[in-house]
């Protein structure tokens, strides 16, 4: 399934398989909205199950949303005999956790709440929020390498 | 039960699922996708691609729905207000992103795949998060 297709010019990029964990995720997120009226925001249900945060849902479901994420990529991980993981040092790995968990409460959400929830919804917040997300990781990883710093692998 | 525990439970395993089938769990993809002007890698498109499809359908249905299908109540975020706070963290949630290649699912999500690595994201993610409760004097 991961090289069935192609990409022209991009040899290394998994389409079908990005397509079908795309579908995966976007059906997770409507069993949440549709099931039980919540947003798969994941920044929002981590801080919600770590006693951060005081709304959004139950916090014994954000427990149970946190848990079911391992849980998932593990059954993954087993069909497919293993996973690629290209980790950075846990240097990096703390500067990046530090500013991801400061500016995801400050704006919000994350890539799941803003990108995938919001963005649907053609809500102007999230439509903004991922714009802005998206240009300072394209210009994080630019100056980054610009600069020579080899984080992964 | 249903509500409180088994759907969340089947949300977040999907979600999980997903992310590692999609190759998000390996942050050399997001960084490879974030590697705009370099070696670009444009898998995380069809990633959010295909799942902002399928999300679009369901805000079509959300509407129709008097209740959740498993009861309780819907509780959908209404705030319209375009503030530097939302783009203040959002542009600093981008730079940590880019950092790492990690955002806080498939930093959770790894904990099955590399276990230190990932717990050392969610620890100082979690420190994060508590900065802002603190310094927003909410503690």
């Amino acid at each position: 399934m991961t090289q069935t297709f192609v990409l022209t010019g991009f040899p290394d990029a998994a389409p079908m398989a990005g397509l079908a964990g795309g579908v995966l995720i976007g059906l997770a997120a409507a069993l949440m909205l549709l099931g039980i009226g919540r947003i798969a925001g994941i920044s929002g249900i981590t801080a919600r199950a770590a006693g951060i945060s005081d709304s959004g849902l139950p916090r014994v479901s954000a427990w149970g949303f946190v848990i079911g994420l391992p849980l998932g990529a593990f059954i993954v991980m087993l069909a497919q005999g293993g996973l690629p993981a290209n980790f950075a040092s846990p240097l990096y790995l703390a500067i990046a956790g530090l500013i991801v968990g400061i500016g995801t409460r400050l704006g919000s959400g994350c890539t799941s709440g803003h990108g995938v929830c919001g963005m649907s919804r053609f809500s102007q917040r999230s439509i903004v929020a991922t714009i802005t997300f998206m240009v300072t990781g394209f210009a994080t990883v630019a100056a980054m390498n610009a600069l020579g710093l080899e984080v992964l692998p | 039960m249903m509500r409180r525990i088994l759907i969340p439970v089947l949300s977040g395993s999907i979600f999980g699922a997903g992310l590692a089938l999609g190759g998000m769990t390996d942050p050399a993809r997001v960084r490879g996708f974030l590697d705009l002007f370099g070696d670009w890698d444009p898998t995380l498109a069809f990633v959010m691609g295909g799942a902002v499809l399928v999300m679009v359908i369901a805000w079509q249905i959300q509407p129709k729905l008097i209740r959740p299908l498993f009861g309780g109540e819907f509780a959908l975020p209404g705030t319209q207000d375009l503030t530097a706070r939302l783009i203040g963290g959002s542009a600093l949630f981008g730079i940590g992103w880019g950092i790492a290649g990690l955002c806080p699912g498939p930093g959770i999500a790894a904990l099955v795949i590399e276990p230190v690595s990932a717990a050392i994201f969610i620890v100082a993610m979690l420190a994060g998060m508590v900065l802002v409760r603190l310094f927003e004097g909410k503690a």
